[in-house]
């Protein structure tokens, strides 16, 4: 049994508690929140042992592993110390307010020959794993432009602020919605290394930007756009996708379906020349406790064997999230120019 | 529970494989009256269940079946709280405590938070009641002889072991609302043992059963062995898996497995709806016959002599 204690039990806090709680080879020795509210019900109902002190949970409880799900800006203090105690570590994205404390997290991570992950849960979506493989295997030729996309309902009126509000926190369009985006190609293709112009608009907000446009580039000289914007309530829950633009053809997927087409002979195994519609149902596999989608079981599982060492552990580690949070700052950086 | 039940995803634009047949449901059903049109097709068609979510559009629908009661005489609806959406987004914007004193009616939350005071767990069932009381509201005078659970909470409940919230909705929806409880899952094994512990036997549960294993999680084969026993009332849903099966291989499959009450589908025009009806309605007699000639045979080669023994 691994054991698993857990910081932090908001909405994805609690999607994790519940993944975890169905885990057969998970056992949650201890639950940190600083609502008492939440305290009590998991205390009461779940019979979990609860603390408002992380740093009292892990000497009392002695966990193998320590779930992070807080405020972004939360994230460099704990983790860190989590890592002096020699901890695996799985945090919530995006991993750092700045890549300065990403890449010291990294490296002390690797130094203490941890496990380190972070929650970029599109990485296990079926149809994106399968646009990897592709880019990767040059299906399409030469890639020489994408476009990176996501719109959903978050903000769409003014309303009470959070600490998704408060930029000093990690709040805001580009951190939390553009962030799974930027990472998403970044993994596809290569980090995004350049940053040609960028605007962040605030549509709603008062202190944070609600929308985020950017022409990016990549070292290579591959050419893309991002486009996000997360105040659009034409999507009922938020719609990530991607659009590969290659000598040998075009890749267009979203987290449901992959569409490709192949201008020529030449095409993998399983497609044919034109257009080919794939389906995530046919490219997921099956989990063994479904919440919200197979890849939030995806993630936790894939951690759990990292932990036990069943896998490679070289999906979503702190290197890639501070690669992703470098790639952020750039198109912050270039947005203060406009 | 009929042996067909009619759903409301494609009304919403709920469309597990494509972003593209969603954007162009939504449109299709901008207006109520496109709901009601399509509702009244699926009468005609002989269904007389349908089964959704506490969506805010829903209570719309409830009104004009209200102001209708001759046509809808028969007409049952099945609800399933909460619309998961509505309070994932509260969450996002309020947090958990500013979201249960949004949605929690009366100010039972804001004297809980307000006083200081220890809760004790019964407060917790009780706001769970009233927050069922808040979803009920608009079914106000409509025929609901089955309430369910959206699976999104079911399941979050199930995996943090707070069994007591599941049993405690069984309990109170049938003891305020004269009503069946019935849960949606992704999860049907382990959420049956769990109800069975609770002392609920024989719960109606609907849950995605489908040839392609789409969401039956742990595996096919361990839903057609829970299936096989006979343990609960099965609502099959996403039998097409998620539009990835033919509609004919899919319900072939669906229609043949033993212990399934009902069928659950969602369909936006009159030619699918009736093909589905038909087709289902088609294996249903195909099985009976089936079962009629098994009948005869055993007749044949048994019962005579037993009764000419008498």
């Amino acid at each position: 049994m691994v054991k698993i204690a857990l910081i932090g039990a908001g909405k994805m806090g609690l999607s994790h508690l519940s993944i975890l709680g169905a885990h057969p080879n998970v056992e949650i020795v201890g639950v940190c929140d600083t609502s008492k509210m939440v305290v009590q019900v998991l205390e009461r109902y779940s019979g979990y042992k609860c603390f408002s002190d992380y740093q009292k949970m892990v000497e009392e409880t002695h966990p193998d592993a320590v779930f992070v799900s807080v405020p972004t800006k939360y994230h460099y203090p704990m983790v860190k110390e989590l890592l002096k105690r020699r901890i695996n570590v799985f945090t919530e994205k995006p991993f750092c307010l700045n890549p300065e404390e990403s890449i010291e997290l990294a490296q002390l991570a690797k130094a203490a020959g941890v496990i380190n992950q972070v929650g970029y849960h599109n990485k296990f979506v079926g149809t994106f794993r399968e646009v990897k493989r592709l880019v990767k295997a040059g299906a399409i030729g030469e890639i020489t432009h994408f476009q990176g996309e996501a719109y959903g309902p978050v903000v769409v009126k003014k309303k009470s602020e959070t600490w998704r509000s408060d930029p000093t926190e990690g709040g805001g369009c580009l951190m939390d919605y553009a962030s799974h985006v930027i990472d998403l190609i970044n993994d596809i293709i290569a980090p995004i290394e350049s940053c040609k112009g960028s605007i962040l608009k605030s549509i709603y907000s008062k202190n944070v930007d609600d929308s985020v446009y950017a022409l990016v580039g990549i070292e290579s000289g591959v050419s893309g756009v991002i486009s996000v914007n997360w105040s659009d309530e034409t999507y009922r829950k938020m719609s990530t996708s991607v659009t590969i633009i290659g000598t040998e053809g075009k890749i267009e997927s979203d987290a449901n379906e992959l569409k490709v087409y192949f201008k020529g002979d030449k095409f993998p195994k399983g497609y044919s020349k034109g257009w080919n519609v794939k389906y995530v149902t046919d490219l997921t596999d099956e989990v063994a406790f479904y919440l919200r989608g197979e890849e939030y079981s995806a993630q936790i599982d894939y951690f759990i064997k990292s932990v036990t060492g069943e896998n490679s552990h070289d999906i979503n580690t702190f290197d890639s999230a501070w690669k992703t949070d470098k790639s952020i700052s750039l198109i912050k950086k270039q947005s203060s120019y406009v | 529970m009929e042996r067909i039940i009619f759903g409301d995803n494609q009304f919403f634009a709920v469309n597990h494989i494509s972003d593209e047949k969603s954007r162009a449901q939504s449109i299709k059903f901008k207006d109520d009256s496109a709901i009601i049109k399509t509702l009244d097709i699926a009468i005609a068609s002989g269904i007389n269940t349908f089964m959704c979510t506490t969506h805010d559009r829903i209570a719309n629908i409830c009104e004009i079946i209200r102001q209708d009661p001759e046509k809808y005489q028969d007409f049952k609806i099945y609800p399933c709280m909460p619309y998961a959406h509505k309070y994932a987004n509260a969450v996002t914007e309020l947090g958990i405590a500013g979201t249960l004193k949004q949605y929690v009616p009366g100010n039972f939350v804001s004297s809980l938070f307000k006083g200081g005071m220890a809760y004790v767990s019964k407060d917790f069932i009780s706001i769970m009641e009233l927050m069922v009381d808040a979803e009920m509201k608009m079914f106000k005078g409509i025929n609901t002889p089955v309430i369910f659970l959206q699976n999104v909470i079911t399941d979050l409940l199930l995996g943090l072991g707070m069994n007591e919230f599941l049993i405690g909705f069984a309990n109170y929806v049938r003891q305020k609302y004269n009503a069946e409880p019935g849960f949606i899952t992704m999860n049907l094994p382990k959420l049956l043992d769990v109800l069975e512990k609770g002392g609920i036997t024989n719960p109606i549960i609907c849950t995605s059963i489908n040839k392609v294993n789409f969401r039956m999680s742990g595996g096919k084969e361990i839903y057609e062995k829970t299936l096989r026993e006979g343990r609960c009332r099965v609502i099959a849903m996403q039998v097409l898996g998620g539009g990835a099966i033919p509609a004919s291989e899919a319900l072939e499959y669906v229609s043949n497995l033993p212990n399934i009450e009902s069928i659950l589908f969602g369909a936006s025009s009159k030619q699918n709806i009736e093909n589905t009806v038909e087709t289902i309605k088609y294996h249903d007699q195909k099985n009976k016959e089936r079962l009629i000639t098994r009948y005869n045979e055993y007749e044949d080669q048994y019962a005579s002599p037993v009764s000419a023994v008498n």
